[in-house]
């Protein structure tokens, strides 16, 4: 797994440049020094370039102080000091709204959730005052400074409440971003463009790739662009998106596919709100079928909408209906996540499922 | 470490000094119910009410079934982190030692109709309640036998006919819930309370000061134990709360503070408390304790406090210390009847671990059960297509 995504990533320092793949908007970084980093070191390194380049952004949040309990946040409150990296009390609700006055004044907040389950008590504050607060002010106040950093999806063993993927939720309301990176690369350019983006985002980092997932990091300041899809993967059978860890999971089940002789296409959203529908739908026309996959439960899932709207946009064009392999709609199990998970085998029984329909 | 002040009340019945005595007049250590007051080392502190007396009553069956009952929770929480380090138990593992206190001492105080409601760090209190190791143990390793089938883990032990109403993992959340089960106790008219157990990171979450608004709003017989062992995870109390004296925050709520390291300071404020929130509602008691492990297993618990610390508390804190030097001091029993104790207690641990071993994990068709009462229609597919794994009815 280690080995797969190790190639994933590489495959990535060097874009494609036909039909649908897009290029990583950064300077020349052919010539750049690069280094070999984890996930979570390359947030830190995101990090700590935001909190450089702007002196009016802060981080904070529980524990992150001593470098937090994934580590993102190791190094910054030695570098930048205690104002501007500190911990906060244990209050997502408190934190957030905190988040939201301190970017209303114009500063940039990059709050921590320290897990993805725990953003809820936040979720009145982030669906009723982060999405609404420049609409309902006619553009006189925003929060646009505000970014919500929180570990989410599945880690092996974390049960009810420390693997949920709560993407859907946020997907719902508009006025915010959500963002959720698959690589160390990946999510050091997105979450910078999520700190410097002048809209309120919720950036989701798969927990399961802090330490897994090892990539080629540029050194520099990089961003790459919100609401751009990425084919990493080109194909003509059936086109599949995905995002987050779950990417890994998928890829390997193309690369299974392939041996059977099926090409397959691979889609990363990257961003879920607002979500690049057009290279989803150049992509389905030119397959004709399209297969979903993510951690979180199938009914109400994120894949929901994407399933919705390329049916409007390519009705005509598919030649299968719309396969969505997700997890199971129970609560997040604690010994029967294997049995739960959208695993390689189902997405591949799904692919083939559909090609063969 | 300052021991308590002796003052036998029995027939007249003057204490000889306590190295002298010869094993024939010795009272047979388990089957003495006389009472013996003994005072708390420490006194407790009130806010709003007037402070229970430090003399606690109790017998030498109590202070001894103190030291068993908490020498079996410490054995079973060190058991656990073997467990854990063997990947036999996963997920999340949130232990009590250095808290047991807390645990018997409101057990000897209370009722097994009295409702505990608590947070993730829960394995103790579950036993407190009369919950079997062998249930805890199956439930950390996520077998059948587990007190919650196999289902919940280490964060979600309950016990219905003890009025457990368990553990917890989303911080806090289970305050409001406390103050709903008192809410419904109120109604039952049983004189029956809740005991809301929470954290020092708990006491930051609006939650709590909602339901602490509703409950003293109604006179609810709830009564909010705040757990302050100083850390809430990773961020000292001096560093997450402007008062962190939480048994004052309740404002117009009345408090207490207790030295949760005591049990028989513990005993006395539960019992205190009962009493107070079945007559004049809410009342917070602070129960100043310390645990010796990180947050959870995954904390290695020294990069946010020193090594000292953490032993000095030990060698000057310990409850189970504390109780065995009452027991000495007081010639319940000998060094050598609380060693073969412990020994006991080591070895019910370690039976319970292996049955609970042999123990198998819950039927596949268990992911589905337990959502809804009448499930709702869920189709869930194997890796071929065409086999049909479960549908719900």
């Amino acid at each position: 797994m280690a080995a797969l995504l190790g190639r994933l990533c590489r495959k990535l320092v060097f874009p494609g440049t036909t039909h649908g793949a897009k290029r990583l908007s950064t300077s020349a970084c052919e010539s750049d020094t690069v280094k070999s980093l984890n996930l979570y070191s390359a947030i830190n390194q995101a990090l700590h370039i935001a909190l450089e380049t702007d002196p009016r952004s802060y981080v904070f949040g529980e524990d992150v102080g001593f470098g937090g309990v994934f580590r993102c946040t190791t190094g910054l409150a030695e570098r930048f000091g205690k104002n501007r990296v500190f911990n906060t009390p244990l209050c997502e609700q408190g934190i957030v709204g905190f988040g939201i006055g301190l970017a209303a004044m114009g500063n940039r907040a990059i709050v921590e959730i320290q897990f993805a389950d725990y953003i809820y008590p936040a979720f009145d504050q982030i669906v009723n005052e982060a999405a609404k607060f420049r609409y309902r002010s006619g553009n006189q106040f925003n929060c646009g400074g505000l970014t919500i950093r929180a570990p989410y999806g599945a880690v092996g063993h974390g049960g009810h409440y420390h693997s949920q993927s709560p993407e859907a939720f946020f997907c719902h309301v508009p006025g915010i971003k959500v963002v959720i990176p698959r690589s160390p690369r990946e999510a050091k350019g997105l979450l910078l463009s999520c700190i410097r983006d002048p809209n309120p985002v919720v950036f989701f980092e798969p927990k399961w790739l802090y330490r897994q997932a090892v990539e080629e990091v540029p050194e520099h300041d990089y961003m790459i662009p919100l609401s751009e899809a990425e084919v990493i993967k080109e194909g003509n059978d059936i086109t599949l998106v995905g995002w987050g860890a779950q990417l890994t999971i998928m890829e390997q089940a193309c690369l299974d596919a392939e041996k059977e002789g099926i090409s397959c296409e691979l889609i990363d959203l990257k961003t879920l709100l607002p979500w690049d529908k057009e290279t989803v739908e150049a992509s389905v026309k030119k397959t004709g079928r399209l297969l979903i996959s993510h951690e979180a439960p199938v009914t109400g899932g994120f894949g929901a909408e994407i399933s919705a709207t390329i049916l409007e946009r390519c009705f005509l064009k598919l030649e299968a209906p719309v396969s969505r392999v997700c997890g199971l709609d129970t609560p997040f199990p604690l010994v029967f996540e294997p049995f739960y998970m959208p695993t390689k085998n189902k997405i591949l029984d799904a692919i083939k499922s559909t090609v063969n329909y | 470490m300052a021991l308590s002040r002796l003052s036998l009340r029995s027939n007249g019945f003057l204490k000889p000094a306590a190295t002298a005595l010869p094993s024939a007049i010795r009272r047979h250590v388990s089957t003495d119910s006389s009472p013996i007051t003994i005072e708390t080392a420490v006194p407790f502190t009130a806010h709003l009410c007037d402070a229970p007396s430090r003399s606690v009553e109790t017998s030498s069956e109590e202070i001894l079934a103190f030291f068993r009952d908490m020498a079996r929770m410490r054995r079973m929480e060190i058991a656990a982190d073997s467990l854990y380090k063997a990947k036999l138990i996963r997920g999340f593992c949130h232990l009590y030692d250095g808290q047991e206190a807390l645990a018997v001492g409101m057990e000897a105080a209370i009722t097994r109709k009295d409702a505990i409601i608590t947070s993730y760090r829960d394995h103790c209190t579950f036993v407190g309640r009369g919950g079997e190791l062998v249930d805890a143990f199956s439930e950390l390793m996520g077998r059948k036998r587990g007190c919650s089938n196999g289902k919940g883990g280490s964060m979600h032990f309950y016990k219905k006919d003890a009025s457990f109403y368990g553990g917890h993992g989303i911080v806090g959340a289970q305050i409001p819930l406390g103050c709903g089960l008192a809410f419904a106790q109120k109604y039952s008219k049983e004189e029956n309370v809740t005991f809301v157990l929470y954290g020092d990171g708990a006491a930051n979450q609006g939650q709590l000061f909602e339901a602490l608004n509703i409950a003293a709003l109604w006179d609810l017989p709830a009564i909010l134990v705040c757990e302050n062992n100083h850390y809430g995870m990773g961020t000292a109390t001096w560093r997450s709360a402007k008062s962190p004296a939480y048994f004052k925050r309740g404002d117009y709520v009345p408090g207490l503070k207790v030295d949760g390291m005591d049990a028989l300071a513990v005993k006395q404020a539960c019992k205190f408390a009962k009493e107070h929130a079945l007559k004049n509602g809410p009342i917070i008691l602070e129960m100043d304790t310390y645990r010796y492990h990180g947050h959870s297993m995954s904390d290695p618990g020294s990069t946010y406090r020193t090594r000292d610390e953490i032993s000095g508390v030990r060698q000057v804190r310990d409850p189970i210390e504390r109780v065995r030097k009452l027991l000495l001091s007081h010639d319940i029993a000998t060094e050598k009847e609380l060693k073969d104790m412990e020994k006991e207690v080591r070895k019910e641990v370690d039976d319970a671990v292996a049955q609970a071993k042999e123990s198998p994990v819950p039927e596949p068709s268990e992911l589905f059960t337990n959502m809804y009462v009448k499930d709702c229609g869920v189709e869930s597919f194997g890796a071929d297509r065409k086999d049909l794994k479960v549908t719900l009815p």
